[in-house]
């Protein structure tokens, strides 16, 4: 299990390919990455992510072990970045390996829903107009209850 | 203990943190007991809804007690990922 919160941009292809690399009898690598979407306009100047120093790696630790106990996955990581963002700018990524595909991709799309929701992380968007913080949907809290 | 405010809790409060000496014995106690404090605490309490509490780094609830709290942090609904 690899978890890392960090400041730092990150590779999406080095961190990739060295996940990859480490997998011992896996015969599925999935990745998801998430990144700054600009508003339609081209008006984001910058997307801020606040988030709460020593619990947001326990949590995220938390979900991670949840999923290694539901799926027989080979290895966990997820990457996620703090600090102000640009557009296009690579916000985070999990990374999850398995045996066969199917436990990679159904514990992939777990670890997404609860860190949006679960995970102390809080979005701020900037614009020429106004700084806003992003609300959290009703469907977000709803993709849990599919677990 | 220490209490810590995180996104636009922390900027109504205009402060990230308070070190509080409270009786308060759950967490529902103490955010009544904040709510007094001053406007800009009563206007960041207004709406339980709208907010989410960890006590000690744990996701839990207003109902909480506060028995062995070292830290307790208000904030909104996440927006992870």
């Amino acid at each position: 299990m690899d978890i890392r919160v960090q400041e730092d941009a990150f590779d999406l292809g080095d961190e990739a390919n060295a996940f990859a690399a480490r997998q011992k009898g896996m015969g599925a690598v999935v990745t998801f990455t998430g990144i700054v979407r600009d508003l339609g306009d081209g008006d984001l100047q910058a997307m801020q992510i606040e988030h709460y120093p020593g619990m947001t790696e326990k949590a995220i630790s938390k979900i991670a072990e949840e999923a290694l106990s539901r799926w027989s996955l080979g290895d966990i990581l997820v990457l996620h970045r703090h600090g102000i963002l640009q557009a296009e700018d690579l916000i985070m990524m999990v990374a999850t390996s398995s045996r066969h595909r199917v436990d990679a991709f159904r514990a992939a799309e777990f670890l997404m829903d609860y860190l949006k929701s679960r995970a102390p992380f809080w979005k701020k968007e900037v614009t020429p107009e106004r700084a806003g913080w992003v609300e959290a949907k009703d469907e977000d809290e709803d993709a849990l209850s599919r677990w | 203990m220490d209490v810590l405010y995180f996104a636009w809790v922390r900027e109504r409060i205009g402060q990230p943190k308070d070190k509080i000496e409270t009786e308060a014995t759950t967490v529902r106690e103490l955010v009544e007991e904040l709510r007094t404090r001053e406007e800009r605490y009563a206007a960041a309490f207004a709406d339980l809804d709208a907010l989410r509490v960890a006590v000690n780094q744990e996701l839990t609830d207003f109902d909480a007690p506060l028995e062995g709290a070292r830290e307790v942090a208000f904030f909104p609904p996440m927006t992870g990922g």
